[in-house]
C-alpha cells in the first residue's frame, strides 16, 4: 500500500522494524506487513488471554482465504496489505503551550464550528488552564457512570476486567468471518470502546459528552462493543465535528451493538476525517462494519450518521431485528465533495414478528464526487407484519458529481408492508438567487439549503452536536459553488 | 435614490428591455403597469442583479453607486429588496430560520451587531402580527405548502423585517383575497417613509387605491411608453393598453 507508506513517511515516523517479533516485544510498532506473528505481537502487547489470541488467529487464517469486496461503487488503487503497519502504540500527543502553536487552518475551522475555546485547546492538544480542569470533569463522569453500574472503558481494559462479557458478546453480531474488512479487524483490532449498561439502567449521560472532553486519538482498527441489558437505554456518539487527520490511510473499524428485551441504543457518528487534497490525493479509506442486533423483544437500535470526511467511505450500519416488535432506524447524511467517494447505506434484516424499520438517507454530492446509497431491506419467512419506510433523497451541487441509489428488497413474507421513496434534486439557481436577494452570501445560502434538505436527520442528533453538525455541513461544502 | 438611464437588457440573447429611463427619488412610490411579457419582472431582476440578465447598454445608479459592480447579496445589504412574483420554496428551512439568517447576514455586511435568538424572536413577532402571520406559519418551511396569498404575505413580512431603502414589489397583490389585500397594503403603507422608495408592479388599479403611487408608468415592449400621476392607472383600467401601441410580446 504505497499510499499508506507515503503518508506514514511524511509524518516522519517510519523506522524500519529492526528486530524479529520474538526478540523485541518492547517495540512500539509491529513489523511491516501482516503475518501470524503480527497478530501474536498485538495480542501479546495487550496481554490478552489465550482464547482471544486464538480468536484473532482464527480470524486471520480466515482472512487469508478471503478477497476484497468489489461490489461497491468506489475505485482506488489496489491495496497492498503487506505494505502496512498493523500496530503502533497510541502516541501521546505532544502537549502545546498555547493555541498560537496550533495550525491556523485548524483553528479557523474550530472557530467556524463554534467550538468553545477550552475545548478547542483540548482538541488541538494544548495544555488546558485551571479554569476548566478536564481531568476532574472526566473523573466526575466516571463516578456518575460507576454509580449507575455502567461500564465504559477501552476494549483492552474490558478484556482484562470483564472477560466473561467480552467473551460472550464479541463477534456475536459481526462474526469473525463476516466480511473481508471485519475479518481483518478481528485479527488485528487494537483500540475501541466497550460499553455495558446493566438491566433497567438509563445511562445517566450522553456518552458523547464524555468523549468530547476526553478526546483520544482514533485507532486504525477500532473495535467497539455496546451491550444494553434488558430495559436499559444508552446514547453514544462517536467522532467529532472537528477535522481529524490521521496518518493511517486504511481504517477498518467494527462496531457491534446488542440490545436485549426493551433496551434501546442510539448510536450517532460524526465522521470528519481527512478527505484528501484538491487533486484527490491522500485521504482516509474508511471501510467500516457496523451492526446492531435487536436481540430482545421490543428493543430498538437507532443509527444516526453524519459523514463528511474520508476519501472513500464504505459503510452500512445495519440492524438485525430479531426480537419481536423490535425497531431499527437509520438516519444518514452523507456529504461528498472534491474527489470523495461514498458508498453507504444500511441493512434492515427483519427476523422477528411486528418488527419495524425506518431509513432516512440524505446524500449530498458536490465537486467531482460520487455518492451512492446502497440499502437492503430483508424480510424473513417467519417475520409477520413487518413495516419498513425508506426515504432516499439525493441533492446534487454542480454538474460534475454523481448520485446513485441502489435499494435491494427481499421479502419472504407477504404480510410485509414496505414503502420506498426516492428523490433527486439540485439546488436551483432560482433558490440561490432568492436567498442571495435577501442578503445571504452564496456559500451560506448553499449551507442553508443543504441544512434544510438534511433537517429530518439533523434533528436525530444529540442536541449539543446538532448545531455543530449544521455548521459542519456548510464547511464541508465550501468551494462547491461559483 | 434610483437613476436608470437608457437601460438595455438581454436575456438568453433576446433583448427584453429596450432603453428604459426611470428616476425614483427618496420617499416616492412608483407604480409600473403593463401587459404580460412587457418586461416588468425583467426590470426587477436586473435591479436585484440576477445572473443571465445582461445589461448591454445604459446605466443603473443606486444612491450614486453603479449597481452593476455589486453582487446580488451586496445589493440586498445596500438596501434593495425584491418581493418576488413567484416566491421560491426552501424545503426544510423554517421561515423563522430563513428570516434570521437573512437579517443577520445583512447586519453583518453592514458592520452591525447580529441579533441573538431572543431579540430576533421579539422583532419578528412584532413584524408578523400586523400581517397576520402567526408562529405556526413561521415554524413551517419557507413557502413550502404556503397558499398563494400566504406566500405574498411572507414576502411583505421579509420586507418589513429587512427594512430596505428601495423595495420592488412584483405583483404582490396577485392571488390575495380582499382582506389579505388590505392587510398587505397596510403593511406596505406602514413602511412608506421619506427615506424609502418603492416600485410597485401591478396589473390592477385596485391595489393603487390602497397604495397610492406618486407616479405611474406604463411599460410596454420593453420601453416606458407613458408616465403620469395616479389617475393614469384609472385611465388604463378603462381603456386598456391598446392606446399605447402595446405589443404584448
Ligand atoms: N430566459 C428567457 N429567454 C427568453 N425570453 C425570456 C426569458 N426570460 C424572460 N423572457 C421573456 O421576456 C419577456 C418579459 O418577461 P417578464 O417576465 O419581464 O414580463 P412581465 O412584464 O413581468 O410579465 P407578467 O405581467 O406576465 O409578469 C417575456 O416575453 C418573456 O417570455
Ligand atoms: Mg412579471
Amino acid at each position: 500500500m504505497a499510499a499508506v507508506r507515503e503518508t506514514v513517511e511524511t509524518v516522519g515516523e517510519v523506522e524500519k522494524y529492526k528486530y524479529g517479533f520474538s526478540t523485541d516485544i518492547e517495540s512500539e510498532k509491529a513489523p511491516l506487513g501482516l503475518t501470524e506473528d503480527t497478530v501474536r505481537f498485538i495480542s501479546a502487547k495487550k496481554n490478552e488471554p489465550a482464547w482471544l489470541l486464538e480468536w484473532r488467529l482464527a480470524a486471520f487464517r480466515r482472512w487469508l482465504t478471503m478477497t476484497e469486496p468489489t461490489w461497491a461503487k468506489v475505485t482506488y488503487p489496489p491495496i497492498d496489505f503487506q505494505d502496512a503497519y498493523y500496530y503502533s502504540a497510541p502516541k501521546q500527543q505532544a502537549k502545546l503551550d498555547s493555541l498560537d502553536q496550533v495550525d491556523p487552518k485548524l483553528l479557523e475551522t474550530y472557530e467556524k464550528l463554534g467550538i468553545p475555546l477550552t475545548e478547542q485547546k483540548m482538541l488541538a492538544g494544548v495544555a488546558v488552564d485551571a479554569v476548566f480542569d478536564s481531568v476532574s470533569v472526566v473523573t466526575t463522569f466516571k463516578e456518575k457512570l460507576a454509580e449507575a453500574g455502567v461500564i465504559f472503558c477501552p476494549m483492552s481494559e474490558a478484556v482484562a476486567k470483564h472477560p466473561e462479557l467480552v467473551k460472550k458478546y464479541l463477534g456475536s453480531v459481526v462474526p469473525t468471518s463476516d466480511n473481508f474488512y471485519a475479518t481483518l479487524n478481528s485479527a488485528v483490532f487494537s483500540e475501541g470502546s466497550f460499553v455495558y449498561i446493566p438491566e433497567g439502567v438509563r445511562c445517566p449521560m450522553e456518552l458523547s459528552t464524555y468523549f468530547r472532553i476526553n478526546e483520544k486519538q482514533t485507532g486504525q482498527f477500532e473495535r467497539t462493543l455496546i451491550i444494553a441489558e434488558k430495559g436499559s437505554c444508552v446514547s453514544y456518539l462517536e467522532g467529532c465535528t472537528a477535522p481529524q487527520r490521521d496518518e493511517n490511510q486504511l481504517h477498518a473499524a467494527v462496531v457491534e451493538l446488542v440490545a436485549l428485551d426493551d433496551a434501546e441504543i442510539k448510536y450517532s457518528t460524526v465522521q470528519n476525517w481527512f478527505p484528501g487534497d484538491e487533486e484527490g490525493k491522500g485521504g482516509v479509506y474508511n471501510f467500516v462494519t457496523k451492526r446492531g442486533d435487536c436481540r430482545g423483544a421490543n428493543s430498538k437500535i437507532s443509527w444516526t450518521q453524519v459523514e463528511t470526511g474520508s476519501a472513500i467511505t464504505w459503510k452500512y450500519p445495519s440492524c438485525i431485528l430479531r426480537g419481536d416488535n423490535s425497531r431499527g432506524e437509520f438516519y444518514s447524511i452523507a456529504i461528498s465533495n472534491g474527489h470523495q467517494q461514498v458508498d453507504s447505506g444500511t441493512k434492515m434484516i427483519h427476523l422477528g414478528r411486528n418488527t419495524t424499520s425506518r431509513i432516512i438517507s440524505k446524500g449530498i454530492s458536490a465537486g467531482k464526487s460520487s455518492n451512492t446509497y446502497r440499502g437492503l431491506v430483508s424480510v424473513h419467512r417467519k417475520a409477520e407484519n413487518v413495516r419498513n419506510f425508506t426515504q432516499c433523497d439525493s441533492l446534487l451541487i454542480g454538474s460534475k458529481c454523481s448520485a446513485h441509489t441502489v435499494p435491494y428488497v427481499e421479502t419472504k413474507n407477504p404480510t410485509a408492508v414496505l414503502e420506498h421513496e426516492a428523490t433527486t434534486s439540485k439546488i436551483s439557481d432560482d433558490q440561490l438567487f432568492y436567498c442571495m436577494q435577501r442578503g445571504i452570501g452564496e456559500e451560506e445560502a448553499v449551507a442553508l439549503i443543504v441544512n434544510g434538505f438534511c433537517r429530518d436527520v439533523l434533528q436525530q442528533l444529540p442536541m449539543e452536536f446538532a448545531v455543530e453538525a449544521q455548521k459542519l455541513v456548510g464547511i464541508s461544502l465550501e468551494g462547491s459553488v461559483g | 435614490m434610483l437613476e436608470i438611464r437608457n437601460l438595455h437588457v438581454t436575456v438568453d440573447g433576446k433583448e427584453i428591455l429596450k432603453g428604459i429611463d426611470l428616476d425614483v427619488a427618496a420617499g416616492e412610490v412608483h407604480a409600473i403597469m403593463g401587459p404580460n411579457g412587457s418586461g416588468k419582472s425583467t426590470l426587477s431582476y436586473v435591479l436585484a442583479g440576477r445572473e443571465g440578465y445582461e445589461v448591454t447598454e445604459g446605466s443603473i445608479l443606486f444612491n450614486g453607486q453603479d449597481l452593476r459592480e455589486m453582487g446580488v447579496d451586496e445589493r440586498a445589504a445596500a438596501g434593495i429588496f425584491l418581493a418576488f412574483q413567484y416566491p421560491l420554496e426552501i424545503p426544510g428551512v423554517t421561515t423563522m430560520t430563513f428570516l434570521k439568517t437573512a437579517l443577520n447576514a445583512q447586519r453583518k455586511a453592514r458592520g452591525e451587531e447580529e441579533l441573538d435568538a431572543v431579540r430576533f424572536l421579539k422583532l419578528v413577532r412584532e413584524k408578523a402580527k400586523p400581517l397576520n402571520v402567526n408562529d405556526e406559519m413561521l415554524k413551517r418551511a419557507l413557502n413550502v405548502g404556503y397558499s398563494g396569498g400566504e406566500k405574498k404575505r411572507a414576502e411583505v413580512l421579509q420586507m418589513s423585517l429587512l427594512e430596505p431603502s428601495l423595495a420592488v414589489l412584483d405583483e404582490t397583490d396577485s392571488g390575495l383575497d380582499i382582506d389579505a389585500l388590505k392587510t398587505v397594503a397596510e403593511g406596505v403603507n406602514a413602511m412608506r417613509s421619506p427615506e424609502r422608495s418603492m416600485i410597485v408592479i401591478t396589473h390592477y388599479q385596485r391595489l393603487l387605491d390602497y397604495i397610492v403611487p406618486d407616479v405611474v408608468h406604463v411599460l410596454s415592449g420593453g420601453r416606458i411608453v407613458k408616465t403620469g400621476g395616479k389617475e393614469l392607472a384609472l385611465e388604463l383600467e378603462k381603456s386598456g393598453y391598446a392606446a399605447y401601441g402595446a405589443d404584448a410580446a
